[in-house]
């Protein structure tokens, strides 16, 4: 197939476009290099506890979380680390916290489950199924209420949607005609339970419908595809104060967490292969080729640029501090209240 | 001086709170157009509007979730419970989210939220509607629990309560609505934390708190009679717990009586003795007793309900017990 030079000239992004594209391929190869340099530290014992790796998601956090502006608040799941890099909280800290170490964002006393940076409102990593879902509400009514133009995001994984707190936390926000976003990431598996034998419905985003609200099917493993899907519920959200219910289709290519085998007994290893073949950090490293703004040498530099980073970060939580042995009774009460 | 009722000292304190700060609102179900469920609220949406009072659908989870969201990100909410009974389904977001959020921050996140509502049984109301859930949350360590007994210290300890910059659960007492008392004119505020002697005495302390106060002061009132002193100490706040008032009134009595509505297993009064086992042991001339709910789910029937309350006679007789006088 050929094209003219006119033809090529159009089809172009522009340099601020192809400048913020390979942005989004540089966060997905960090999130990617991050997670696997994690699973590593784990096996090292280095990282403890529960560790729940976002391999396979990467396009619905970088492509949605582009779209929003620095006064959103974010909340989100256990398996949130993509998320904050995403967010701009740097790899170094991000991996601290992961060490458990003083440098961490939460200073170590939350670890890969309680990821939080206040100053970007990114309020949490919570452990609890779909117990976060009502906090996002709270943060769009407070927006609401102070007449701001904040928007609330909340990510979360399509086994929330069948607990009550998902259910009374959307009604409210359509009733209550919020600025909310919330964000179902369908990776298809809640640890071992396939979405068909815990919904009785297939298609999650039908259940918006009960609370009359917007909502999409959205391909997750597409980042510009969930970048335009998450622009309209974020300009609805924030013009309109109409909440939307996102179901961004993605798959986890891990584990449910570092205990958890690749496949395990409840998929099969082809399975498994299938849905890596679309893996988001390839299908947007070949739009990019594609399009002519980076060539394999391109992604390669960038690859080596985040592979670097994440070295720099495992080096610096290796060596920072643990946490005070004094920091364990801070931070339980306010410093003023605690009497 | 104005005698008021424990439901209007509440009113006062919520309508004076949501005047003096703009980011205080009241959240439940009820709260607004029915003006309250116990009439607590009633006329703050007249004055506030429906932004800042709120009235929810019945989903204590889900708006109990809401208004740690909210808190979180700059409000001071005050969520109503209709009864703390009810509150059970909104636990996780009061122990795992509230309770949790600064710690586990590393102290970057604050939760400034009220959680308020009436505890313990009322009457004839049954095994789902009677129950004291004060020791639940006091086990839990980034939590307050507040629990007044009189409407002075209701308006006083809500105050302070709405401006604390932790999760308060505040346990209003079912049964106390009604209750007239002296409350201060103008600015009142009682600070947590504080345990207040409601009667002086030489003989014997009662430890108690919310309700509890006035079965011990009932049970003064009879032991008096028999020319026992009993000192009753109200502890209006159970976490933190006024350790100090505690002791010294046993270091003064020898004698302690720990009183309360909700089950002995685990209850307030355990950690009560267990305190003054472990300070002032040697201060001590019998052992601790407690007077509790029966360890039972509260029956319907009357007579069976107030076989299972604490009341009266039963702390007289755990009073003269401890005396040797049995």
């Amino acid at each position: 197939m050929t094209t003219t030079k006119a033809e090529k000239k159009k089809q172009q992004p522009d340099a601020a476009t192809a400048a913020r594209w390979k942005d989004w391929l540089r966060q997905m190869l960090l999130i990617r290099r991050f997670e696997e340099k994690a699973g590593e530290a784990y096996s090292l014992g280095k990282i403890g506890g529960f560790c729940h790796l976002y391999i396979g998601q990467e396009a619905v956090a970088v492509g949605s979380i582009a779209a929003l502006g620095p006064g959103d608040y974010i909340v989100a799941s256990y398996r949130e680390h993509g998320h904050a890099l995403a967010r701009g909280l740097s790899a170094r800290v991000v991996m601290a916290e992961l060490f458990g170490k003083a440098d961490g964002c939460s200073g170590g006393k939350g670890g890969s489950m309680h990821i939080f940076d206040a100053s970007k409102g990114f309020l949490g990593g919570h452990g609890i199924v779909g117990g976060h879902i009502p906090l996002a509400t709270g943060m769009a009514f407070s927006a609401k209420y102070r007449d701001s133009h904040e928007v609330a995001v909340c990510y979360f994984g399509e086994a929330a949607v069948n607990n009550g707190a998902f259910h009374e936390a959307l009604n409210m926000a359509a009733l209550w005609k919020l600025p909310a976003v919330y964000i179902c990431e369908n990776n298809r598996y809640g640890m071992g339970t396939a979405l068909e034998r815990a919904s009785a419905i297939y298609d999650i985003s039908e259940r918006a419908c009960s609370y009359d609200m917007a909502n999409e099917v959205v391909d997750g493993q597409d980042v510009l595809t969930v970048h335009q899907a998450m622009t309209r519920a974020v300009t609805r959200a924030r013009d309109e104060k109409h909440p939307t219910l996102l179901e961004i289709r993605t798959y986890r290519f891990m584990g449910h967490s570092m205990s958890d085998p690749i496949h395990g007994h409840y998929r099969t290893r082809e399975e498994v292969e299938e849905h890596r073949k679309r893996d988001p950090v390839v299908v947007w490293g070949d739009r990019l080729k594609a399009e002519g703004i980076l060539d394999e040498e391109g992604i390669k530099a960038l690859d080596a640029d985040v592979i670097s980073e994440v070295e720099d970060a495992y080096q610096f939580a290796d060596k920072s501090p643990d946490p005070e042995p004094g920091m364990l009774f801070a931070d339980v009460y306010a410093p003023t209240g605690d009497r | 001086m104005a005698l008021v009722t424990y439901r209007d000292a509440l009113n006062q304190a919520l309508r004076e709170e949501m005047r003096r700060d703009g980011q205080v609102l009241l959240m439940g179900e009820e709260v607004g157009v029915y003006q309250g469920a116990y009439k607590v609220s009633r006329g703050l949406l007249d004055e506030f509007g429906p932004m800042r009072v709120v009235d929810t659908p019945i989903t204590e989870l889900g708006f109990a979730g809401v208004g740690v969201g909210a808190a979180m990100t700059g409000l001071r909410p005050v969520i109503e419970f209709m009864t703390w009974n009810f509150a059970l389904l909104a636990i996780d977001q009061i122990v795992n989210s509230a309770a949790k959020m600064r710690y586990m921050s590393g102290g970057q996140v604050a939760t400034p939220i009220v959680f308020r509502g009436p505890g313990g049984a009322a009457l004839q109301l049954a095994a789902q509607h009677s129950q004291a859930f004060e020791s639940w949350y006091a086990h839990i360590p980034g939590l307050k629990v507040v629990m007044p007994a009189t409407p002075a210290d209701a308006k006083g300890l809500l105050k302070s309560a709405i401006r604390d910059d932790d999760p308060v659960v505040f346990i209003e007492g079912e049964m106390l609505y009604n209750v007239k008392g002296e409350v201060p004119d103008g600015e009142h505020v009682v600070p947590i934390g504080q345990a207040d002697v409601k009667r002086a005495g030489g003989d014997v302390t009662l430890v108690c708190h919310s309700k509890s106060v006035s079965v011990a002061l009932k049970a003064a009132e009879l032991l008096a009679a028999d020319g026992i002193e009993a000192e009753v100490v109200d502890l209006r706040t159970i976490r933190p717990l006024d350790e100090e008032a505690v002791l010294a009134s046993v270091a003064k009595t020898h004698r302690a009586v720990v009183v309360e509505e909700g089950w002995a297993f685990a209850g307030v009064g355990a950690q009560v003795v267990d305190i003054i086992q472990r300070e002032i042991f040697d201060e001590l001339d019998a052992p601790v007793l407690r007077v509790t709910g029966a360890d039972v789910p509260m029956p319907y029937n009357k007579h069976l309900e107030k076989a299972a309350k604490a009341d009266p006679p039963k702390v007289v007789a755990a009073v003269r017990k401890v005396l040797y006088l049995e």
